[in-house]
């Protein structure tokens, strides 16, 4: 077509410069296939074509059709679809379901279809050919709507239908370099080989992006997953993402935070609980954060998921609940027993449960209709009950990978997450079967104490980032009134539960009633010595008065004895004559002697 | 190209002799009866391949079919659209509507054997 080849080559002059011009990556076609533009980075390359291929019934044709569909409905890029295994009314047929409406698109003269025949058994080759007629028909295509996207789906079928495949090869490289020419995102399917990713080898002529689309089953569970094997010229997320095809159309599950960049919000919410509030910093979570709740069977995880749901729900918050064992009207009726209403949420809108049957599908299925549903609903709060479900469909050690990724995921959003995770009896209880301990902020273990006889129920908290958190063993009970946290037995031993806990409590007061019986009685003795002794001392005393009295009186006698003898003494001096007075020393003297 | 399939052939456009008028005649009147052939030629411009297409089928038809085909040259340069609306992918293509079942040949049609063979026309030689 020489009219529009001087437009191409100018066209094609012009690119590499653009490109040259800015260091960022090459211009992208958005795909508006859920997920893969966050994956490839924008989408897929403009203005080039782009291979997807994969075995039979890996949805291949999905793919390009939602490219092209999506290409219109959204991006306002017409496009054209090269069927050359199914008809025109055959594609639109398949993908009514998807809700795509391929007649009005083409009504609308966004969308050319236009379905190649080619039949091997009523084709004979006579000579040299060329694969004009295909130029010609995509090049009416393109101008009748304009397009700016192109499907081929698949153009390998020409090898089974066209004699000389020395010639198609070389053919097949014009027609990319025709397209290449005008500026057409292409998208081409192609079948996978023996070990190689298409059977003739179309990743040859496709050297810009190839994606790979697999459909495995694995342990019964089947599951797609999508691969970007190649991108030329930008970053492209290179695992496999396992990807959906619902009423809505392929849904990729993809890495979405490369980094850890997600906001850290102060505010915070209340579990729906008064009193695991107060042992949580006395306001509860973190609005955002991510709380698993792990625990044997029978501990009331899905009460407390339940509660907190109710909570979030009454301050008007959206709250999505995934639930993987039980119906939502078993949940509803069970939740009621305990003081739950939820139904009133589910007739205002705010609670949606969401149950389905873990082993419905693959762990990744699962995590891709969660993902949807979750940007769907939009919710503030998303409960999954229990996550140890989800983790026991799953295979080998993408397991971690996947749920990283979901909680990544909710994480961005600021969405609030509630796990519950079921923990096996005989394991150890502080440890999360899922290895996902280290993305969890605030983690509560619910576990069951058997002693006396009985089974009581207690909660602590393992973790809660960024808040004082208590570090009681609490016991509480699951009775009508709700879930309710019963003041503790502190005992500095242990902690005691339950009947044991009662029996402890009696005993101690009794304990304290002996105390204190202990110290009156020595009260008692301290006065009753204290009398003894003073009774004594008076005795003592007494007897000293007694003594003191004859003592005083005998000194007296002798006093006054001594007073007779010297006045009859003086009196025999006087009466001998023989001293004065004052010779009275001598007189002294001798008496001394004298005794 | 009419130049494989000539030698040790009569040149059967030339002035007839008697006898072989006859049997022109009763060749044409078995074929007005019963072998009617519709070809299509699809051809893109001018190009070399187009060229010698054509030169070949007029040549086939003029010395197997006299009288009794019609041939329609399309160039899908001109009308895209019989490009779509007839399956054509390759070109040139060389489609043989009637008489049943429908055949294409691809190619410049250089292989005469093949088309003649194909065209049911070998016998007659």
């Amino acid at each position: 077509m020489p009219s529009s080849k001087s437009r191409d080559s100018r066209r094609m002059r012009a690119a590499p410069k653009s490109d040259l011009g800015r260091a960022e990556q090459l211009p992208k076609a958005p795909s508006g296939i859920q997920g893969l533009d966050e994956i490839t980075g924008g989408g897929l390359p403009r203005g080039r074509p782009t291979l997807v291929c994969g075995g039979a019934g890996c949805g291949k044709t999905l793919f390009a059709l939602e490219f092209l569909v999506r290409g219109i409905t959204e991006y306002g890029e017409p496009g054209v679809f090269m069927a050359f295994e199914e008809t025109a009314e055959e594609l639109s047929s398949n993908v009514r379901s998807l809700g795509f409406d391929l007649h009005k698109l083409e009504a609308q003269k966004k969308l050319a279809i236009d379905y190649v025949r080619v039949e091997r058994s009523e084709i004979e080759e006579t000579g040299e050919y060329d694969l004009e007629g295909l130029f010609v028909r995509l090049q009416l295509a393109i101008e009748t709507v304009g397009a700016k996207r192109v499907v081929l789906d698949t153009i390998e079928s020409l090898f089974a239908g066209l004699p000389n495949p020395l010639v198609l090869r070389s053919e097949l490289r014009r027609l990319f370099r025709w397209l290449k020419d005008r500026g057409m995102t292409v998208v081409l399917t192609g079948e996978k080989g023996e070990g190689t990713l298409t059977r003739q080898g179309l990743e040859e002529y496709v050297s810009d992006c190839v994606i790979f689309l697999d459909h495995r089953v694995n342990e019964q569970h089947s599951t797609r997953r999508m691969r970007v094997v190649k991108y030329r010229g930008s970053v492209h997320g290179t695992n496999e993402y396992p990807f959906l095809i619902d009423e809505t159309g392929i849904s990729i599950l993809p890495v979405t935070s490369l980094g850890l960049a997600h906001k850290a919000p102060m505010e915070r919410i209340s579990s729906g609980v008064a009193r695991l509030d107060q042992m949580l910093g006395g306001k509860g979570y973190f609005k955002g954060s991510t709380i698993l709740t792990s625990g044997t069977a029978g501990t009331g995880k899905t009460s407390l998921a339940a509660l907190l749901a109710e909570a979030a729900c009454g301050r008007g918050e959206r709250c999505l609940f995934f639930a993987f064992e039980e119906s939502t009207e078993q949940v509803l009726r069970n939740m009621r027993s305990i003081g739950i209403r939820l139904d009133r949420f589910i007739k205002s809108g705010l609670l949606r449960v969401m149950p389905s049957r873990p082993t419905a599908y693959g762990l990744e299925t699962h995590l891709v209709s969660m993902h949807k549903a979750i940007l769907a609903f939009a919710p503030d709060l998303v409960v999954v009950d229990p996550i140890t479900n989800l983790i026991s469909v799953g295979t080998g050690p993408e397991t971690q990978s996947m749920m990283t990724r979901l909680i990544d995921f909710l994480k961005m959003r600021g969405t609030t997450t509630f796990f519950t995770s079921l923990t096996s009896g005989s394991g150890d209880l502080e440890q999360s079967e899922v290895g996902i301990s280290s993305l969890i902020d605030t983690w509560l273990l619910l576990q069951v104490v058997r002693s006396g006889g009985e089974r009581n129920r207690t909660l602590a908290i393992i973790k809660s980032r960024g808040m004082r958190h208590s570090n009681q063993v609490s016991e509480y009970k699951l009775s009508e009134a709700g879930f309710e946290i019963v003041d503790t037995y502190l005992g500095a031993a242990e902690v005691l539960t339950g009947s044991a806990r009662l029996a402890r409590e009696a005993e101690d007061a009794a304990a304290a009633q002996a105390a204190s019986d202990e110290i009156a009685r020595k009260e008692q003795e301290r006065e009753r010595r204290r009398r003894a002794l003073e009774r004594q001392v008076e005795e003592l005393r007494e007897k000293f008065a007694t003594e003191d009295a004859a003592l005083a009186h005998e000194i007296e006698l002798a006093v006054r004895r001594s007073g007779q003898l010297s006045s009859s003494q003086m009196a025999m001096a006087q009466s001998r004559e023989a001293f004065t007075p004052n010779h009275a020393d001598g007189a002294k003297t001798k008496k001394g002697r004298r005794r | 190209m009419g130049r494989a399939s000539k030698p040790g052939r009569p040149p059967t456009p030339s002035p007839a002799t008697g006898n072989e008028e006859t049997q022109r005649r009763l060749e044409k009147a078995s074929v007005q009866t019963a072998q009617r052939y519709l070809l299509r030629l699809y051809i893109t411009g001018t190009t070399p391949a187009s060229s010698r297409a054509i030169e070949s089928v007029r040549a086939i038809c003029e010395e197997h079919l006299y009288g009794r085909y019609e041939l329609e040259v399309i160039d899908i340069y001109q009308m895209p659209a019989l490009a779509k609306d007839h399956q054509i992918v390759a070109t040139p293509t060389l489609i043989k509507v009637l008489p049943a079942p429908l055949r294409r040949y691809i190619g410049d049609l250089s292989k005469v054997e093949k088309i003649l063979f194909g065209l049911d026309l070998r016998e007659m030689k």
